[in-house]
């Protein structure tokens, strides 16, 4: 039994990460407009997808990884400037259907790109298991591993070390207070749109050796990476990360030991409970209502 | 004079089946319209006038469903009795799930809602000795409403158009009592409204509870006129569907909701000519309308007329108070 634990807990870091890093694109997005993009699990499915055409196209993985990740940067930036931005400051529920809109709409144009089937990504590094143990690793789980905690330190040192960075926090703040200071806030959430876009690409790219890839891969991943989101507490990144990693993990574990089709279930089940005992999160900010 | 409009309509909805009896858009796409209609109405008491967002309301359509699938195939309940049962069950878990999650605010409900409307997906997928899983119920019997048995798309377009009338007067006559009042008072500003002296908690409550119940019996009806049910009728792409038909038509409008209702309805049926073309335009459809008409097709559409109008000089002078938006106010945020 305990190797068995130790395996899933393996299988739930690796799939936790994933949810991390897709959480971290939701919170970057929701510090600088408020705005919930339910379309970053698409930027995760056009991230590996890109990736598989480009390379059936001929070019070397890096290459192509590189090429997938800078055109669904510019998908990123394309929806923010004609989905997000016209519509600023518009209620919570036509943001988040005009993301949604944006979520089917990438999800139709990729559906006539690639067909309905099954798309793989050859691992990076060979697909031989490590014994660890009696656990066994895929290289592509260390591939995944090793991604997320360079794109998580990489975050963190752009928010703290970088005038970029800080600028953007500044906004999150107050957007207002910010434009003041001489911040260029439209700037700003172009770039948030466009790292967010990266980041959730980077992901895609990752784990679509695992999982597999198709036009509707983005749909749960990115439920599951709101929900990493709004277990860390909304807005704040690395409340996501603690977030995803939490959730991947119960859901191995809840797979595993319980039901692996109630796997989605328990997780969200997980998340409701962490909302009716902290209503905004476990590290969210209390926020109080203004008349 | 107050329900002129709900006359009109109903007048229209009466005379459609009279003028085509055998079109198949107007019978078999409207009874779709019209179950449609009853679920929008529902959740737009919710989202509209109370301002709480909820990405899970098909939920509550698929327990009305499954309630009147198993109850009747499984124990030979008669349908009515299985469609109150329907109502008790989602109505009873409403109102235990209401506080709860009605105490949470924006992106948070939509969460809560939303990992509510996939666990009850979830559930009837897996739970298979009872729901039949992923394949679902079949050989619903047809709905026996004492001694007549309800046979025949033009019987069900009467039915379910009968239904909807009842839940689009009876959404009218809420909104303008002292609840619809309470309601409208919530959605402006929570706080505020319990300055007034409002219980916004029970408020909040009973408005969840009574658009489940729309649900649940618009679920009942779907699951005898199909004759047949699957957790594919009840998943998340159902609940934002929902959510888009409230806020296409308008939101805090009852004919808002059900015209939004009947345009999605006949928006996405159009759209199956277009094949593989039907999500990319779909989904473009849903972004345009939301950014060019942000209060809807209804509401935005009547607005735009009625300026039109006073612009020719013609036309009652009707102001309205919008509330300022809050776009400039900021919640402080958090760090990193």
């Amino acid at each position: 039994m305990p190797e068995q634990l130790f395996q899933f807990l393996l299988t739930g870091i690796t799939v936790g990460s994933l949810y991390a890093l897709v959480g971290l694109g939701f919170a970057l997005i929701y510090n600088a407009s408020d705005v919930v993009n339910f379309a970053q699990g698409e930027f995760v499915m056009l991230g590996a997808m890109l990736t598989i055409a480009l390379l059936g196209a001929g070019l070397p993985l890096p290459l192509a990884a590189l090429a997938a990740t800078g055109l669904t940067v510019l998908v990123g930036l394309l929806l923010e400037r004609f989905a997000i931005e016209p519509a600023l400051g518009a209620p919570v529920v036509s943001t988040i259907i005009i993301t949604i809109g944006a979520a089917i709409f990438l999800r139709g144009a990729a559906l006539l790109l690639w067909g309905k089937d099954f798309h793989r990504l050859p691992a990076f590094s060979g697909d031989a298991p490590i014994q660890l143990g009696s656990a066994t690793l895929l290289p592509q789980s260390l591939w995944v591993l090793g991604g997320t905690a360079l794109l998580v330190l990489g975050v963190r040192f752009f928010f703290e070390r970088t005038r970029p960075g800080k600028a953007l926090l500044a906004c999150s703040y107050n957007r207002t207070a910010a434009q003041l200071v001489g911040i260029n806030v439209r700037v700003m959430l172009r770039l948030a749109y466009g790292l967010s876009a990266g980041l959730g690409a980077l992901a895609g790219i990752l784990i679509a050796p695992i999982t597999f890839s198709s036009y509707e891969a983005g749909v749960m991943l990115g439920l599951k990476g709101f929900s990493a989101a709004i277990v860390g507490g909304m807005g704040n990144p690395m409340g996501a990360v603690v977030g995803g990693l939490l959730l991947g993990v119960l859901e191995s574990l809840g797979a595993g030991l319980i039901s692996s089709g109630y796997k989605d279930a328990i997780a969200f089940l997980f998340v409701l409970m962490v909302l009716f005992f902290e209503p905004t999160g476990l590290f969210g900010h209390k926020v109080a209502e203004r008349v | 004079m107050r329900l002129a409009g709900f006359y009109g309509f109903a007048a229209l909805v009466v005379l459609l089946p009279l003028l085509f009896p055998n079109d198949y858009f107007v019978i078999v796409v409207g009874a779709s319209a019209g179950l449609h209609a009853i679920l929008a109405v529902g959740l737009n008491l919710l989202v509209g006038y109370a301002g709480q967002i909820s990405l899970g309301h098909a939920a509550f359509f698929g327990m009305g469903a499954y309630a009147s699938a198993i109850l009747t195939t499984r124990f030979g309940w008669p349908g009515l009795l299985a469609l109150l049962a329907g109502l008790l069950v989602a109505g009873l878990l409403a109102w235990l799930l209401a506080r709860p999650i009605l105490r949470l605010r924006g992106h948070y409900l939509a969460m809560a809602t939303l990992g509510f409307g996939v666990i009850v997906h979830v559930i009837l997928v897996q739970a298979t000795d009872w729901t039949g899983g992923p394949d679902g119920l079949s050989g619903i019997p047809p709905l026996n409403l004492s001694g007549w048995t309800v046979e025949g798309d033009l019987q069900w377009y009467g039915v379910i158009a009968a239904a909807m009338l009842l839940a689009i007067w009876l959404s009218l006559n809420l909104v303008d009592s002292q609840i619809g009042r309470a309601l409208r008072a919530v959605h402006g500003s929570e706080f505020a409204a319990q300055m007034m002296g409002i219980d916004t908690a029970s408020a909040k409550t009973r408005v969840f509870v009574v658009s489940a119940l729309f649900a649940a019996f618009a679920g009942s009806l779907f699951a005898h006129q199909q004759a047949f049910v699957s957790p594919d009728s009840f998943n998340l792409a159902v609940s934002v569907e929902l959510v888009t038909m409230v806020v296409l038509g308008g939101i805090a409008s009852t004919f808002g909701a059900a015209c939004g209702a009947i345009a999605l309805t006949l928006l996405r049926q159009g759209l199956v000519v277009f094949e593989d073309y039907e999500m990319l335009i779909h989904g473009a459809l849903l972004m345009a309308v939301m950014i060019f008409l942000p209060q809807g097709l209804f509401v935005g559409l009547g607005q735009a007329l009625r300026t039109g109008l006073r612009r020719c000089g013609l036309g009652r002078r009707r102001d309205r108070h919008r509330s300022l938006s809050t776009a400039g106010v900021q919640d402080p945020g958090s760090p990193p």
